[in-house]
Protein backbone atom coordinates (compact mmCIF):
# COMPACT_ATOMS: atom_id res chain seq x y z
CA UNK A 1 0.00 0.00 0.00
CA UNK A 2 1.31 3.61 -0.53
CA UNK A 3 0.20 6.75 1.14
CA UNK A 4 -0.95 9.81 -1.34
CA UNK A 5 -2.61 12.82 -1.06
CA UNK A 6 -5.42 13.38 -2.73
CA UNK A 7 -5.46 16.38 -5.21
CA UNK A 8 -8.37 16.38 -6.88
CA UNK A 9 -11.75 14.30 -8.19
CA UNK A 10 -12.93 13.04 -11.40
CA UNK A 11 -16.18 13.16 -13.04
CA UNK A 12 -17.51 10.63 -15.65
CA UNK A 13 -20.29 10.53 -16.82
CA UNK A 14 -19.62 7.38 -19.56
CA UNK A 15 -18.37 4.34 -17.48
CA UNK A 16 -18.16 0.81 -16.60
CA UNK A 17 -21.72 0.19 -15.26
CA UNK A 18 -19.68 -0.97 -12.11
CA UNK A 19 -18.26 2.11 -11.18
CA UNK A 20 -21.88 3.97 -10.81
CA UNK A 21 -22.14 5.81 -7.93
CA UNK A 22 -18.37 5.62 -6.97
CA UNK A 23 -16.61 8.55 -5.90
CA UNK A 24 -12.97 8.70 -7.82
CA UNK A 25 -10.26 10.59 -6.86
CA UNK A 26 -7.07 11.93 -8.10
CA UNK A 27 -4.17 10.78 -5.72
CA UNK A 28 -0.51 12.10 -5.35
CA UNK A 29 2.13 9.57 -3.79
CA UNK A 30 4.09 10.65 -1.59
CA UNK A 31 6.58 9.67 0.45
CA UNK A 32 6.38 9.16 4.93
CA UNK A 33 7.67 12.72 4.81
CA UNK A 34 5.07 14.37 2.25
CA UNK A 35 7.23 14.86 -0.63
CA UNK A 36 5.62 13.97 -3.78
CA UNK A 37 7.24 11.07 -5.64
CA UNK A 38 5.91 9.36 -8.75
CA UNK A 39 3.08 9.61 -10.75
CA UNK A 40 -0.78 10.57 -9.96
CA UNK A 41 -3.23 8.17 -9.73
CA UNK A 42 -7.04 7.41 -10.29
CA UNK A 43 -8.23 5.83 -7.05
CA UNK A 44 -11.89 4.81 -6.43
CA UNK A 45 -13.15 6.04 -2.56
CA UNK A 46 -14.10 3.88 -0.10
CA UNK A 47 -13.47 5.57 3.09
CA UNK A 48 -15.28 9.49 2.08
CA UNK A 49 -11.83 10.74 1.76
CA UNK A 50 -11.48 14.24 0.65
CA UNK A 51 -9.03 16.85 -1.12
CA UNK A 52 -5.86 17.69 0.99
CA UNK A 53 -6.05 14.50 2.77
CA UNK A 54 -3.35 12.25 3.40
CA UNK A 55 -4.88 8.19 2.67
CA UNK A 56 -4.04 4.92 1.75
CA UNK A 57 -4.26 3.56 -1.12
CA UNK A 58 -3.89 -0.88 -2.11
CA UNK A 59 -3.09 -1.06 -5.47
CA UNK A 60 -3.74 -4.30 -7.55
CA UNK A 61 -6.01 -7.29 -8.19
CA UNK A 62 -6.38 -6.10 -3.74
CA UNK A 63 -8.05 -2.98 -4.64
CA UNK A 64 -11.06 -5.20 -5.63
CA UNK A 65 -11.30 -6.57 -1.53
CA UNK A 66 -12.03 -3.19 -0.17
CA UNK A 67 -15.67 -2.85 0.84
CA UNK A 68 -18.24 -3.07 -1.99
CA UNK A 69 -15.39 -3.08 -4.54
CA UNK A 70 -15.86 -7.07 -5.41
CA UNK A 71 -15.80 -7.78 -9.06
CA UNK A 72 -15.77 -4.16 -9.93
CA UNK A 73 -12.94 -2.92 -12.41
CA UNK A 74 -10.68 -1.03 -9.87
CA UNK A 75 -7.05 -1.44 -9.69
CA UNK A 76 -6.27 1.43 -6.82
CA UNK A 77 -8.87 2.11 -3.52
CA UNK A 78 -8.45 4.25 -1.01
CA UNK A 79 -9.12 2.14 2.23
CA UNK A 80 -8.05 4.90 4.91
CA UNK A 81 -7.73 8.40 5.87
CA UNK A 82 -4.33 8.71 7.23
CA UNK A 83 -4.12 10.76 11.10
CA UNK A 84 -0.18 10.35 11.72
CA UNK A 85 2.89 8.93 10.09
CA UNK A 86 5.66 8.55 12.50
CA UNK A 87 8.43 7.38 11.35
CA UNK A 88 12.11 6.56 12.80
CA UNK A 89 14.71 9.30 13.16
CA UNK A 90 17.74 8.98 10.56
CA UNK A 91 14.66 7.53 8.30
CA UNK B 1 9.28 -11.66 -1.31
CA UNK B 2 11.47 -9.33 -0.60
CA UNK B 3 13.48 -7.75 2.48
CA UNK B 4 12.98 -4.38 3.65
CA UNK B 5 13.31 -2.63 7.23
CA UNK B 6 10.77 -1.14 9.17
CA UNK B 7 11.08 2.18 9.45
CA UNK B 8 7.82 3.69 11.01
CA UNK B 9 3.81 2.97 11.92
CA UNK B 10 0.79 4.97 10.88
CA UNK B 11 -2.34 5.42 12.65
CA UNK B 12 -5.25 5.17 10.52
CA UNK B 13 -8.41 6.25 12.40
CA UNK B 14 -11.32 6.03 9.30
CA UNK B 15 -10.49 2.73 7.47
CA UNK B 16 -12.20 -0.08 5.80
CA UNK B 17 -13.68 -2.07 8.16
CA UNK B 18 -11.86 -5.31 7.51
CA UNK B 19 -8.37 -3.21 8.51
CA UNK B 20 -9.57 -2.81 12.11
CA UNK B 21 -6.82 -4.16 14.53
CA UNK B 22 -4.45 -4.58 12.11
CA UNK B 23 -1.35 -2.98 12.47
CA UNK B 24 0.03 -0.72 9.47
CA UNK B 25 3.72 -0.46 9.27
CA UNK B 26 6.34 1.42 7.01
CA UNK B 27 8.69 0.00 5.36
CA UNK B 28 11.84 0.97 3.30
CA UNK B 29 12.93 -2.04 1.10
CA UNK B 30 16.59 -2.93 1.54
CA UNK B 31 19.32 -4.70 -0.87
CA UNK B 32 21.40 -7.71 -0.07
CA UNK B 33 24.23 -5.13 1.61
CA UNK B 34 21.27 -3.28 4.01
CA UNK B 35 21.44 0.02 1.54
CA UNK B 36 18.12 1.39 0.81
CA UNK B 37 16.44 -0.04 -2.55
CA UNK B 38 13.22 1.46 -3.80
CA UNK B 39 10.33 3.24 -2.57
CA UNK B 40 8.91 2.78 0.67
CA UNK B 41 5.34 1.40 1.03
CA UNK B 42 2.75 0.40 3.95
CA UNK B 43 2.25 -2.99 4.60
CA UNK B 44 -0.12 -4.31 7.20
CA UNK B 45 1.80 -7.19 10.07
CA UNK B 46 1.37 -10.53 10.44
CA UNK B 47 3.85 -11.29 12.70
CA UNK B 48 4.37 -8.43 15.51
CA UNK B 49 7.23 -6.67 13.96
CA UNK B 50 8.43 -3.35 15.40
CA UNK B 51 10.42 -0.25 14.55
CA UNK B 52 13.78 -0.90 13.29
CA UNK B 53 13.27 -4.73 12.69
CA UNK B 54 14.54 -6.40 9.84
CA UNK B 55 11.49 -7.88 7.90
CA UNK B 56 10.58 -9.58 4.75
CA UNK B 57 6.93 -9.27 3.24
CA UNK B 58 4.97 -10.30 0.39
CA UNK B 59 3.61 -8.16 -2.31
CA UNK B 60 0.10 -8.71 -4.37
CA UNK B 61 -3.31 -10.31 -3.00
CA UNK B 62 -1.06 -13.01 -0.96
CA UNK B 63 -0.32 -10.18 1.47
CA UNK B 64 -4.20 -10.54 2.64
CA UNK B 65 -3.46 -14.54 3.59
CA UNK B 66 -2.73 -14.52 7.15
CA UNK B 67 -5.83 -13.07 7.49
CA UNK B 68 -8.07 -15.23 6.12
CA UNK B 69 -10.92 -15.88 6.06
CA UNK B 70 -11.07 -12.14 6.70
CA UNK B 71 -10.46 -10.40 3.46
CA UNK B 72 -7.97 -7.55 4.25
CA UNK B 73 -7.51 -5.08 1.32
CA UNK B 74 -3.61 -4.80 1.24
CA UNK B 75 -1.12 -5.31 -1.25
CA UNK B 76 1.56 -5.64 0.85
CA UNK B 77 2.13 -7.79 4.25
CA UNK B 78 4.80 -8.49 6.46
CA UNK B 79 5.10 -12.39 7.13
CA UNK B 80 8.48 -13.16 8.79
CA UNK B 81 11.06 -11.09 11.11
CA UNK B 82 14.64 -11.71 9.64
CA UNK B 83 17.03 -12.96 12.82
CA UNK B 84 20.21 -12.63 9.93
CA UNK B 85 21.07 -13.57 6.57
CA UNK B 86 23.80 -15.07 4.60
CA UNK B 87 25.38 -14.56 1.45
CA UNK B 88 27.48 -16.83 0.11
CA UNK B 89 30.43 -14.26 -1.33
Amino acid sequence: MILARIVGTVVATRKDPRLVSNKLLVARPMDPHGKSEGNYLVAVDTVDAGVGETVLIVSGSSARMAVGMKDCPVDAAVVGIVDAVEVAAGD
Amino acid sequence: MQLARVIGDIVVTRKDENLAGIKLMVLQPIAADGSNAGRTLVAVDAVGAGVGETVFFVRGKEASFPFHPVEVPTDAGIVGIVDHWDLES
